[in-house]
């Protein structure tokens, strides 16, 4: 397979699983900014939000402040952001049209679509009820999206790089939120954080739509040592950093097998896999939750680069 | 629905068919094929218009329709053309007898821009040039066919003669059952068969070929991805292969590839930037000095502008004598050069009831109608015309055929022109039954490119 087309295919469903998560996130700060005064947290929720799509710098050099109106124009529409969600699925696109021929039909009819639907939103124009329904659009074209390739791709390389990218860009979003919020995580005496951390607990949850998931896992109320282990270490749940590293190791193991070569990627996955595998929640909370989270993303980003070098160019 | 004018004996069932058939039924199948082309994402680019960089070419739904005799008459015109044409080039880069022999000026081979010097005495696999031709094919009366223009670098539409159909067969299956209709669907693997047989004699083994396109902006970028997929070989761009040893390689995931054939969709000046335009992103560096080496095919062979621009056209008739020593079966559109004073003098004299056309212009950019056009355009073309009288030809306004097509005040004859396509092997000329059936959507209007507003039809070559 051609070098670019590998790399098209894994950006592209990188870009889509970051529009969903984008989407997310947006919903999950709006419901809790529509929490009453007191119920919510003391931070500011949209300055959160920005935080956790990674794009701090570059939304201070733009506006001034960071308001429901503000961020969600950032974040959704705004041409100057290369991340909005409006822009991943332009690229995503503009990556699917040059990789037609490596996409099933259906693929192209959801991500054709999807960019079509994108074109019927006015940024300038739309009512807070349109943009609920926008979200619901972004996450359902994400999902069509997901579900036509692993209902219809042939499991050879294509599919592959196409998991591997949606996967690497799901294990960074998760990190993500857990890197900004972890502070709600942290074991502690009850009293100090209260139950007006339960909101933020339930937030953390929405933003990876594992609000229903938790309660089947764990029968419990919402519990923040909880949330964190649903999150990093629970296999079940397929947003958890070591549900995706599972995969990632599995696909670079089918790649390695398929080319009949181990590199770096591989030796990096396995690495990850296996501290998330033999991983303890006490442990990590011993040693630091945020170190942990840090050090990931910092792991992640390198398995990603390695993906690169042995692939993609 | 009912058909105002008279139609010709292939078209009696499905005349037929029209009568019967409520407007409502088209009007609701129409909007279908639309949604359908949108959806698969056919479309088409149009330069200089920022705004609205896809668009879809319009279909219409009512077939445009050949007889076995009518079409087997075309297909040996063609034949005979395309294997005149690539013994033209074939002398024009080596022996130039057709030179020697007087038969076509030498300035319009050595003065034209797109002649390539590199080509001179260069060999190309089976001395085969134009492995792919588009014929612009045109009718005014039931008996004679007429190129209108040959296509000999990078023809394009064969994906709309495909999908036209596979809509087609979606949305009528009642017309097929009665309508004994030739497939076209085989045109893929015969375009890989072609390009197969003409690998270069140094590659081992199966040939590696790819297809090769400017990019995702270019107009034509979604069939060159269909052709891609139909034909199962790897769409690339220039920075997808690199070239080491006099050898060209793709990039892949597990290293390089050796390419042996390159169906290339971009032009001569793009394709090598240390041979042609140093400015161009789109080719591979050092490309030219593999193809000169022998070691890759490029498909059609650099060079070939030199057969179908429109003054050379006008030459096509005697060429085909000069070769092949056989009357032309396909008919020249009379053409003036305006290279010639009596020719200029005749074009100038009598603009207002011309079609002027630029030597090197293509799409329908870049010329004039006559009749169709204001003073004050003629005025300004005509001294465009006196100003490089070499750069222009002029041609009758040809009552062109029309076909009933399916418009807003209901059924109605419009102009239609055909491009089908030749596609010559080492083993053989492969032609499918059909071809691009272009029309001119407004009333009365001549022009049916596409990025001039014109649509297209399934074009069906009855077996009977």
């Amino acid at each position: 397979m051609l070098s670019r087309t590998a790399s098209n295919l894994y950006w592209l469903s990188r870009y889509v699983e970051r529009a969903e998560c984008l989407a997310r996130i947006l919903d999950a700060t709006y419901r809790l900014s529509a929490l009453p005064q007191g119920y919510g947290s003391q931070t500011n929720e949209w300055e959160s939000a920005i935080a956790t799509a990674g794009s701090a710098a570059s939304f201070n050099e733009n506006y001034k402040e960071a308001n429901e109106r503000n961020v969600t124009e950032w974040l959704a529409f705004s041409p100057e952001n290369p991340a909005s969600i409006r822009n991943c699925l332009e690229i995503a696109r503009a990556n699917a049209r040059s990789v037609r021929t490596a996409l099933t039909g259906q693929m192209w009819d959801a991500i054709n679509s999807a960019w079509h639907e994108l074109h019927r939103y006015d940024p300038k124009r739309i009512t807070r009820e349109e943009f609920t329904r926008f979200l619901n659009f972004v996450t359902e074209a994400s999902v069509r999206f997901d579900g036509t390739s692993f209902r219809t791709m042939l499991r050879n390389d294509a599919y592959w790089f196409s998991r591997l990218g949606f996967l690497v860009e799901r294990a960074d979003a998760t990190a993500r939120i857990l890197d900004v919020k972890y502070h709600v995580l942290l074991p502690r005496e009850a009293q100090v954080g209260g139950p007006l951390d339960y909101f933020q607990w339930a937030s953390i949850l929405r933003s990876v739509s594992a609000r229903t998931s938790y309660h089947w896992v764990y029968r419990d109320s919402v519990k923040p040592w909880l949330v964190a282990d649903l999150l990093i270490l629970n296999r079940q749940m397929p947003r958890s950093l070591a549900s995706c590293y599972e995969n990632i190791n599995r696909y670079l193991d089918d790649l390695a097998q398929f080319y009949g070569r181990h590199g770096q990627a591989q030796r990096l996955a396995r690495t990850t896999t296996s501290r998330l595998e033999n991983g303890k929640m006490e442990d990590i909370f011993q040693s630091g939750l945020h170190e942990f989270i840090t050090q990931f993303l910092i792991d992640n980003n390198r398995v990603g680069n390695a993906i690169g070098d042995q692939y993609l160019i | 629905m009912h058909l105002t004018v008279p139609v010709r004996p292939a078209y009696q069932q499905l005349a037929h068919w029209l009568d019967t058939v409520p407007k409502d039924v088209l009007d609701y199948r129409r909007e279908e094929a639309e949604f359908i082309f949108r959806r698969i994402g056919i479309t088409f680019a149009v330069y200089g218009e920022a705004a609205s960089t896809e668009r879809l070419i319009p279909f219409d739904i009512i077939p445009r329709i050949l007889n076995r005799g009518e079409w087997q008459k075309l297909s040996r015109g063609l034949e005979q053309r395309v294997k005149a044409l690539n013994m033209y080039l074939h002398d024009a880069y080596n022996k130039r007898e057709v030179l020697r022999a007087g038969v076509i000026p030498e300035d319009l081979v050595f003065g034209n821009p797109v002649f390539r010097p590199e080509m001179n005495g260069q060999q190309v696999p089976h001395d085969i040039y134009v492995m792919i031709a588009g014929i612009d094919i045109v009718r005014v009366d039931p008996d004679n066919f007429y190129v209108l223009e040959d296509n000999a670098r990078v023809p394009s539409g064969v994906s709309y003669m495909l999908e036209n159909r596979e809509i087609m067969l979606r949305l009528f299956p009642e017309l097929f059952v009665d309508h004994p209709v030739a497939p076209v669907e085989n045109y893929a693997d015969d375009l890989l068969a072609t390009l197969k047989s003409v690998a270069p004699v140094t590659s081992s083994g199966e040939p590696t070929v790819v297809l090769m396109t400017p990019g995702i902006y270019n107009s034509a970028y979604y069939e060159h991805s269909f052709l891609a997929d139909k034909l199962g070989c790897e769409l690339v761009e220039g920075r997808d292969m690199f070239v080491k040893g006099d050898m060209l390689y793709m990039r892949t995931t597990e290293g390089p590839k050796r390419v042996d054939v390159i169906y290339r969709r971009v032009d001569d000046d793009f394709i090598d930037p240390l041979a042609f335009r140093p400015d161009s992103m789109l080719g591979v560096p050092g490309l030219m000095s593999v193809y000169q080496a022998g070691n890759v095919t490029l498909a059609n062979a650099v060079g070939t502008g030199i057969a179908d621009d429109k003054a050379v056209y006008s030459y096509m008739p005697d060429i085909i004598k000069f070769y092949l020593g056989e009357e032309p079966i396909l008919k020249n559109v009379e053409t003036w050069r305006c290279r010639e004073p009596d020719h200029l003098k005749y074009v100038l004299d009598n603009i207002e009831k011309l079609v002027v056309k630029e030597v090197h212009g293509s799409g329908g950019y870049g010329m004039l109608i006559g009749p169709a056009a204001d003073k004050k355009t003629i005025e300004n073309f005509a001294a465009k015309v006196k100003a490089s009288p070499e750069g222009f030809i002029a041609q009758p306004t040809l009552a062109l055929s029309t076909c009933p097509t399916f418009v807003e005040e209901g059924i109605a004859p419009r102009h239609v022109d055909l491009r089908p396509f030749v596609l010559t092997g080492r083993d053989k000329t492969r032609i499918v039954p059909g071809g691009l059936t272009r029309v001119a959507l407004s009333k009365g209007s001549l022009v049916v490119n596409s990025s001039q507003g014109g649509g297209t039809k399934d074009t069906w070559v009855l077996d009977r």
